[in-house]
Formats: structure tokens, C-alpha cells, sequence
């Protein structure tokens, strides 16, 4: 039944430093390159060196830009893949039964034998984490690297998802959201981790770490005057001379 | 949102064969010879070639068996089991009506309220759809029923007239003039209904929103892909216009002219009443999808 669990045992999911993020990209490929070849059907490309490429990713990197007020501009690297919520609506649209949410550990999964490819779930999910593959005609969504975190034959530094495995930057970290005293949710308690579309009540598992406030430069004036950045006003020697040239005229 | 044919066709036909088996089970439609046949085959005829093209919406249409087994939570199983229920019941209570001329009276009630419904669970595939404002209305039930009953009632006039029967022509304008109401309801509410309605916005997707304002810097991708396709589509402005009008007209305005008419001349003008009709409903089914919006695109800079 494509009914939610009342409560799953352990509540796997990921917390993503947005404080951190470089943008690299690194991975979404990774991603693509480890559920491409294991768990299910691959993730297939249409038409992938032509003039108009397109392809099925479980994780992909936005960027936004704000603008506080009065404050330069930020830049920052929006990794999106699926949140693993617990009132997934995803789930409880599917008119087959292949969409689940696990009760072990909360991972949100599509059971591709099952799946009719209706893609009323990627309808109901406001985050746009689901993709219907165009070859394959199911419907395709982050596991969480479900044959990855169990599986006793790779190393044990390796039992994460490739996404967090593979970051550069420590910006990715996966962990249990049941135990209070994971490393997961000590970030989330110290950092305000925060939700994405709350008023959607799809209650996700994935935390979102805001970005620090930046260290501001004093204030600067309204109108800047170019001519005295470009020339500073110099003292000593510099600003004797400078104002004997200036009286040459 | 994408508006796929597949769907548009399959909503518009199958509430049409939907709202005659609702009629006829209430009793509607004349007893005589060949305008039972008729109505019969429309009614079935209609919901038959909706429920067909349902299912060229299906990447694997194969397993489309599949989709009655999750009746106690999803809304799109429930409308496959109603579907079918509606049908199987109609066609019992038709087949006994056609060869012995006599009425179950209760099989009768049992498809209308199975054919309601299942008009009502098609409704509600949207209505629940809390990310996408347009659809998640309060009347879009309403809608969708009021504009399966008047389609109902059309094509049971204009089947009592093509088997040579009196046709209900007085009762059919009245019909079109409430579901024109109907549609007008739905139209007032659904026009403020963007994808902000549902009180998300670029702020609150990225959770940026409280830090300054939030813009799209670089997309993830700079081709197209799935998301983009099937949830962010955009409709010229001008040609929705249009199409509302050609909606309004066909849909409601000519046929209501041709039931006023018909009430002098004959029923035979319910036939184009309802060919009209069926155009007309087509066009606002398009822009039903077509204009609907999806939170998930402010992820790609939309608002």
C-alpha cells in the first residue's frame, strides 16, 4: 500500500552546508555515475553529444544570488535532490503501489517494476526530485544510495551516499535524524537548519544549513566619487609632490 | 503544466460517457427502440475511448493494470476502480433495458452514483495537488462534475434525436446555462491562482528568503530536461485569451442557442449542440493544464 508509515525507525537523510557549497558539481556526477549502474534501470541521456542533450540526474546544482538590503550581493550553491519527507506526498498519490516509504529507515523509494510512469508523483512533489527516465519510462528518485549505505562488501568510509562520499568541500553529511545526539542534528540545532517550502507540510528529512552572514565592509558612501579611488589622496612626499604638479596646472 | 492530449481527451470524453450513464440511470432518456441503442452506445462509446486514450499518457501503459490496487490512498486508483465499477453496472443495466425494455431501477441509481463518483475522483487527481494553486481549488470538483452532467444531458438529447425520439431540449438549456455558471465560478477563483497562491514563493523554496532578495544565478542545466517539460510550461498570454473565448462560445454560448432552437425546429440541432460543446470544453481543458503553474519552478527562476 502507498500509504505512509505512522512513525519509521530510524529517519535517515542528509544535511546540505549551504554555507559551504563551492557549486562544483561534483555530486551530481558522482551521483549519476554510481545510480547509473547499480540499483535499478540507468539513468539514460536523449540525444547526449547532439545540439539539444537531455538526461535523467537525481541531483542537481542551482545557484541563487541575494541581495540583502543594503549589503553586496551573495552567491550560493543550491544542491536540490530528493528531501525524503515524511508526508511525502509523492507516495501517497501512486495509483500502483510502486512509490513506498521505507518504515526502517524513512528513505523514500520507487519500486521500478511496478511503476507505470503516470508521473502524477513528480506532480506532487514541490521540489521537482523526481524524474521520469525517457528510456526506460519509470519514474527515477534519489535512494538515498540505498545499496551503498548497508552493503558490507566496500569499504566502510564508503557506506554514504556518492554525493556525500564525494564532496570536496564537507559540505554534505548523511545521518540519522531519529537520534538526537547525531552529528546531523547537532548542525541542524546549532545552525538553524532550516526546511525547504515548509507551508507545503510535506515535513522533509533534509536540512538545509543557511549561509553565515557575511563580514560587512564599513559603510560606504551613497555616491561613490571614482576620481578619488582612483587617486587616493596622498601625504609625505607624495602629497608634496602631488600638489606641486597640481599647481603647474 | 504540460497539457498532454492524452489527458485532455481522456477527461473530456470520459466525463461526457460518465454524465449520460449518470442520466440514464436516473431515468433519463426516452424507451423507445432505437434512441435506447443510441444512447447506450454513446454513453459507453465515449467513456470507453476516454478510458483508451488514459492510457496513452503511460510511459508503460503495460502495467496499467497495475493502478487498481491502491484504492484506499490514491485518488487516480480510486477513479480506475470507479471507472470500471460505473461501467460494469451501466452495461448490466443497459443490456437488460436495450433487449428487455425494462429498467433496474436500482442498478440505474447504483451506475449514476458510481459515475459520479468516479467524475468526482478525476476531479480530486487535481484538487489535491497542493503544488499546483490553479487546480487545488475549491470548485474544481464542482467543475468538473457540473461540466460532466451538462455533457451527460447533451449527449442524451442528442441521442434520443438521432433515434428519432423527443429530446428534453428545454431541460438541456437550462443545464448548459448552470454549468456555464459553474465554469464561470471556477474561472473567477482560478484567475488569481498562481503559483504563488499557495503562499510559496523563491524565498521560501531556496529558505533564502529571510537573507535579502532571492534571484536564479545560473540554472543547474542549461539544456531542457523532464522537470521543465512536464511542469513549467508556458502558454502565450494572448492565445489563452483566445482559447477562453473559443471555450466560452463553443462550449456554452452556440450550444445553449441550438437547445433554445431546438425546442422549436426539432432536436436534431442538439447533435451540433453537443458537437460544439465537446469542442468547446476541449479548448478550456487545454488551458486548464496549460495555464496551471507549479511551485517547483521557482527553483528555475520562475515566478
Amino acid at each position: 500500500m502507498t500509504s505512509l508509515p505512522e512513525r519509521t525507525e530510524r529517519k535517515m537523510g542528509l544535511v546540505i552546508d549551504l554555507d559551504i557549497c563551492v557549486g562544483c558539481h561534483a555530486c551530481a556526477v558522482s551521483c549519476k555515475e554510481w545510480n547509473t549502474q547499480g540499483y535499478g534501470a540507468p539513468l539514460s541521456d536523449q540525444d547526449p553529444y547532439g545540439a539539444d542533450p537531455s538526461g535523467t540526474w537525481l541531483n542537481r546544482i542551482h545557484s541563487f544570488e541575494i541581495q540583502p538590503e543594503g549589503a553586496p550581493a551573495q552567491i550560493v550553491h543550491f544542491p536540490k535532490s530528493c528531501l525524503h519527507c515524511e508526508d511525502a506526498p509523492c507516495v501517497t498519490v501512486c495509483p500502483t503501489g510502486a512509490s513506498y516509504k521505507r518504515v526502517q529507515d524513512g528513505i523514500v523509494l520507487v519500486n521500478e517494476d511496478a511503476c507505470m510512469g503516470c508521473g502524477l508523483c513528480a506532480w506532487a512533489c514541490p521540489y521537482g526530485a523526481r524524474e521520469l527516465d525517457r528510456a526506460e519510462g519509470v519514474m527515477k528518485k534519489c535512494t538515498l544510495c540505498v545499496d551503498r549505505i548497508y552493503n558490507d562488501n566496500i569499504p566502510e568510509e564508503d557506506r554514504v551516499p556518492a554525493c556525500v562520499r564525494s564532496c570536496p568541500a564537507g559540505a554534505r553529511h548523511f545521518g540519522d535524524f531519529r537520534d538526537p545526539a547525531s552529528a546531523v542534528n547537532r548542525m541542524v540545532q546549532d545552525r538553524g537548519g532550516m526546511d525547504l517550502m515548509p507551508e507545503q507540510e510535506t515535513r522533509p528529512v533534509n536540512k538545509y544549513l543557511p549561509p553565515r552572514i557575511r563580514d560587512r565592509h564599513a559603510t560606504a558612501p551613497e555616491t561613490v566619487r571614482l576620481a578619488s579611488l582612483a587617486e587616493p589622496e596622498a601625504t609625505g612626499f607624495l602629497g608634496w609632490l602631488d600638489r606641486a604638479l597640481g599647481r603647474l596646472g | 503544466m504540460h497539457p498532454a492530449p492524452s489527458i485532455i481527451v481522456f477527461t473530456v470524453l470520459s466525463g461526457l460517457g460518465l454524465g449520460m450513464v449518470f442520466w440514464v440511470g436516473l431515468g433519463a432518456g426516452p424507451d423507445q427502440g432505437a434512441a435506447r441503442w443510441w444512447i447506450t452506445l454513446l454513453a459507453l462509446g465515449f467513456a470507453a475511448a476516454g478510458g483508451a486514450a488514459s492510457t496513452g499518457h503511460l510511459a508503460r501503459p503495460d502495467r496499467a493494470w497495475r493502478a487498481f490496487s491502491q484504492w484506499r490512498s490514491s485518488w487516480l486508483s480510486r477513479e480506475a476502480c470507479l471507472m470500471v465499477a460505473a461501467l460494469g453496472a451501466f452495461a448490466l443495466y443497459a443490456a437488460i433495458w436495450m433487449l428487455g425494455g425494462t429498467r433496474y431501477w436500482l442498478l440505474g441509481w447504483l451506475s449514476s452514483v458510481l459515475a459520479l463518483a468516479t467524475v468526482y475522483a478525476t476531479a480530486m487527481i487535481y484538487a489535491q495537488l497542493r503544488t499546483v494553486p490553479r487546480w487545488s481549488l475549491a470548485p474544481t470538483p464542482q467543475m468538473f462534475l457540473a461540466l460532466s452532467a451538462v455533457g451527460g444531458l447533451l449527449g442524451v438529447g442528442a441521442a434520443a434525436a438521432l433515434g428519432g425520439a423527443s429530446a428534453p431540449s428545454g431541460w438541456v438549456a437550462l443545464g448548459i446555462a448552470l454549468a456555464a455558471g459553474v465554469a464561470v465560478w471556477w474561472q473567477t477563483v482560478a484567475a488569481g491562482a498562481g503559483r504563488r497562491a499557495s503562499g510559496s514563493d523563491i524565498g521560501t523554496a531556496t529558505g533564502l528568503g529571510r537573507l535579502g532578495r532571492v534571484r536564479l544565478f545560473e540554472p543547474p542545466h542549461t539544456g531542457r530536461n523532464y522537470l521543465l517539460d512536464e511542469m513549467a510550461f508556458r502558454v502565450a498570454r494572448g492565445r489563452a485569451f483566445q482559447l477562453r473565448r473559443i471555450g466560452a462560445v463553443l462550449g456554452f454560448l452556440v450550444p445553449l442557442a441550438l437547445a433554445l432552437l431546438a425546442w422549436a425546429l426539432g432536436g436534431w440541432l442538439l447533435v451540433p449542440a453537443l458537437i460544439s460543446h465537446v469542442a468547446g470544453v476541449l479548448a478550456l481543458r487545454w488551458l486548464f493544464f496549460a495555464e496551471a503553474e507549479h511551485v517547483q519552478a521557482f527553483y528555475y527562476g520562475m515566478r
